[in-house]
């Protein structure tokens, strides 16, 4: 049989180095790819953990030589900008709160890079992500990684089953401490790079004066639920649904309870605050739905789970298809939910579908 | 000096003579570098220096110098108030002799000294210097010959240049050391200062062992530009008739009467360079694309911008180097996949 050729993405750090290395030893032809993310590479960072800076494609290209394979950068400097940072932007100014890693994986990982590939005459991408995929008589399904910790199937359930057909993920039966081990026993320099956690195009991690900087500072009023000013906010963007702290309230809470943001409304410009009772939302409706294995029967009841961020706990739930929107009834209401987030169901350990969030109840 | 030490003053001494032989120019005039970058930067800052104590801030050079010309050139001129003018190059990559003329015209008691590259190292095409030094009449001229030495016969004398850079590792000798062929009797400003090994002017142990090595691998390039000279053509006419009878939208940059035997630079028409990169090397077939940036992202050829194409254009270019050790079965497996190659790319590469 013709050996299945394959791009390896590698961010420069220790997981795509990894993944790439094992793709080796599957006996894949792998070829190695360096995204670049921005046309100015320290534009948007300066630190050593973020996934553009002229140090990672330095190290991704060192774990390429190391493991003895053809390394490239592709420029997909236009591409991030219009598919992850503009919408990253038009999300906030819409009063959401969006989550920039799923765009990545959805417009760029595993639509810009895998269109290319598949152009260029090969068959997958290669990534360091913890997940699984399993084949099944309907085509690849996507799961849970065995590492629970580092489980980021959240973050791929944007994939179309045609997108996951394409995917492979070398790192879903391992723990992270053993990537890490392995790394170092491959003679990998990365092996104690630290995790990436911040936004990798927000330098030092300061998101609110990010933002501020590009979308401006108008003041605005924070509100009580009866329309009542509280206080004044510096962009309404730059504030969270469920967030407690920086509020700055000059009129205090009669009954000394602590207030949380509600709700953010960007046409008037206002922050809408309250107590935590009035955080809970027990139904979810997300859209549009896109589903990471055969769909859902429509309109059918059916038991799962709904996760509602990055490394939140799955919460036991009812959910349906009702033909436009998915949603999600949960058995226990869940507190401070923003809207933009993606939520994502999962039956057991596989990864159903998602929808990004429009609206709780 | 102990008896060890002539022993290795002779090798060196041996060694720069061999050189001069090889450029035509006194052994005298050979000052030793560690890199062709450190010859240019010396050439281009000592001049400048040196002419600027009388008044004389103007530079004359072309706009698809080596990076290692234009970036110091660039330098004087945001630091040390160099006025740069920048002479215009034809479709064929010739510099515009009547702009040349002018500018020297306008600027005759103001011009420190005129550098512009004897082949360019993209596209092969060879400039007329002796008739750059004719026109520039007393203006010093320097040219950045590293593409050319070993390749075409060069001689300094005759072409009456002013300082020439050269580097070992053109000529199939090693890495880390170049020469600067500087004009005896002309004093520069050194960009090193230490010992003043060389002439004064430049400051550091020899590197005995590689100057000796480069100094063998110039006289034999150098023996060897007449045998090699048409069995490279030949081989590189092969490759071009093979690529364009397989992708005939294809075309060659630069002229093809006055170039560099081995060098040949094709751009393919809405594919991007680095598809066609990867998928050759797949192939087994090595060649490169134009330039990038320090974090590897390709972007467009200042070259081939100067020489007239757009910015599409120059990342749908790709340069192939032939030598003498090519084969016509080579060029024959490169037309056996290039046309495949070429439909993929530009299925990848969303150009229009």
């Amino acid at each position: 049989m013709k050996k299945l050729k394959v791009i390896a993405a590698m961010s420069g750090g220790v997981d795509s180095a990894v993944a790439a290395a094992r793709a080796v030893d599957a006996g894949y032809e792998v070829v190695g790819v360096h995204l670049a993310l921005s046309s100015n590479p320290q534009k948007y960072r300066s630190g050593a953990r973020g996934c553009c800076t002229i140090e990672d494609s330095h190290d991704a290209r060192r774990a390429a030589d190391v493991i003895g394979i053809p390394f490239y950068i592709w420029d997909m400097a236009e591409e991030f900008h219009k598919g992850v940072v503009e919408n990253f932007l038009s999300e906030y100014q819409s009063g959401r709160t969006p989550n920039p890693c799923l765009r990545c994986n959805e417009k760029i990982k595993f639509e810009a890079v895998l269109d290319r590939a598949k152009a260029l005459g090969f068959d997958g991408v290669v990534t360091g992500h913890y997940a699984i995929t399993k084949d099944s008589p309907n085509g690849k399904t996507l799961h849970r990684a065995a590492d629970f910790e580092k489980d980021q199937s959240y973050v791929l359930a944007v994939l179309r089953t045609d997108q996951i057909e394409g995917a492979i993920f070398p790192l879903g039966d391992t723990v992270k401490t053993d990537t890490r081990k392995e790394a170092k026993e491959r003679g990998l320099f990365v092996a104690n790079k630290p995790d990436s956690h911040d936004i990798c195009f927000v330098p030092s991690g300061d998101n609110a004066g990010w933002l501020r900087e590009r979308l401006g500072s108008e003041t605005g009023d924070i509100v009580d639920e009866a329309g009542k000013k509280l206080g004044e906010h510096k962009g309404a963007y730059t504030y969270t649904i469920g967030q407690r702290r920086g509020l700055a309230l000059t009129v205090p809470d009669p009954t000394g309870e602590p207030r949380y943001v509600l709700k953010i409304e960007p046409k008037s410009n206002t922050v809408v605050v309250g107590t935590h009772e009035a955080l809970a939302v027990n139904t979810i409706i997300a859209t549009p739905p896109t589903w990471c294995g055969p769909a859902p029967e429509l309109n059918k009841v059916l038991r799962g789970f709904a996760q509602v961020r990055a490394h939140g706990l799955p919460l036991a739930c009812e959910y349906k298809f009702d033909g436009t929107n998915l949603i999600a009834n949960l058995d226990e209401p869940v507190f401070g939910l923003a809207t933009g987030q993606a939520l994502v169901i999962y039956d057991n350990d596989r990864v159903v579908g998602s929808g990004t969030i429009c609206e709780t109840i | 000096m102990h008896s060890a030490g002539r022993s290795v003053r002779k090798d060196l001494e041996s060694a720069r003579e061999e050189i001069a032989k090889a450029i035509d120019c006194a052994p005298s005039e050979v000052i030793f570098t560690a890199t062709g970058t450190e010859a240019n930067n010396l050439a281009i800052k000592g001049l400048y220096w040196k002419a600027a104590k009388s008044n004389r801030n103007v530079i004359i050079t072309s706009t698809f110098e080596h990076h290692a010309v234009m970036d110091p050139i660039a330098w004087l001129a945001e630091h040390e108030n160099a006025q740069v003018i920048s002479i215009n190059v034809d479709r064929n990559g010739f510099i515009l002799m009547d702009e040349l003329a002018q500018a020297i015209k306008d600027h005759q008691d103001k011009v420190a000294f005129i550098s512009i590259m004897h082949s360019n190292n993209e596209v092969g095409t060879i400039q007329d210097v002796a008739k750059i030094v004719k026109i520039a009449g007393d203006i010093p001229v320097h040219a950045d010959c590293v593409q050319s030495f070993g390749k075409v016969a060069l001689s300094f004398k005759d072409l009456g240049l002013t300082g020439a850079t050269i580097s070992a590792h053109k000529v199939g000798g090693p890495l880390g050391v170049a020469a600067l062929i500087l004009k005896r009797g002309l004093d520069i400003e050194p960009i090193l200062h230490g010992g003043g090994q060389e002439r004064d002017i430049r400051s550091g142990t020899f590197n005995a062992p590689s100057i000796v090595s480069f100094a063998a691998a110039a006289k034999e390039s150098v023996a060897a530009i007449a045998d090699r000279d048409k069995k490279v053509r030949a081989i590189k006419s092969e490759l071009i008739q093979t690529v364009t009878k397989n992708v005939s939208d294809a075309w060659v940059n630069g002229d093809q009467t006055n170039c560099l035997p081995g060098i040949t630079s094709i751009t393919f028409p809405k594919t991007d360079s680095e598809g066609l990169l990867l998928l050759l090397d797949s192939e087994g077939i090595a060649c490169s694309t134009g330039s990038a940036c320090s974090a590897g992202v390709q972007r467009p050829s200042h070259v081939l911008l100067a020489m007239g194409l757009t910015e599409d254009e120059t990342t749908s270019t790709l340069r192939f180097s032939v030598s003498h050790s090519n084969t016509v079965t080579e060029i024959a497996k490169l037309g056996s996949v290039i046309a495949s190659v070429v439909a993929r790319s530009r299925a990848a590469s969303g150009k229009k």
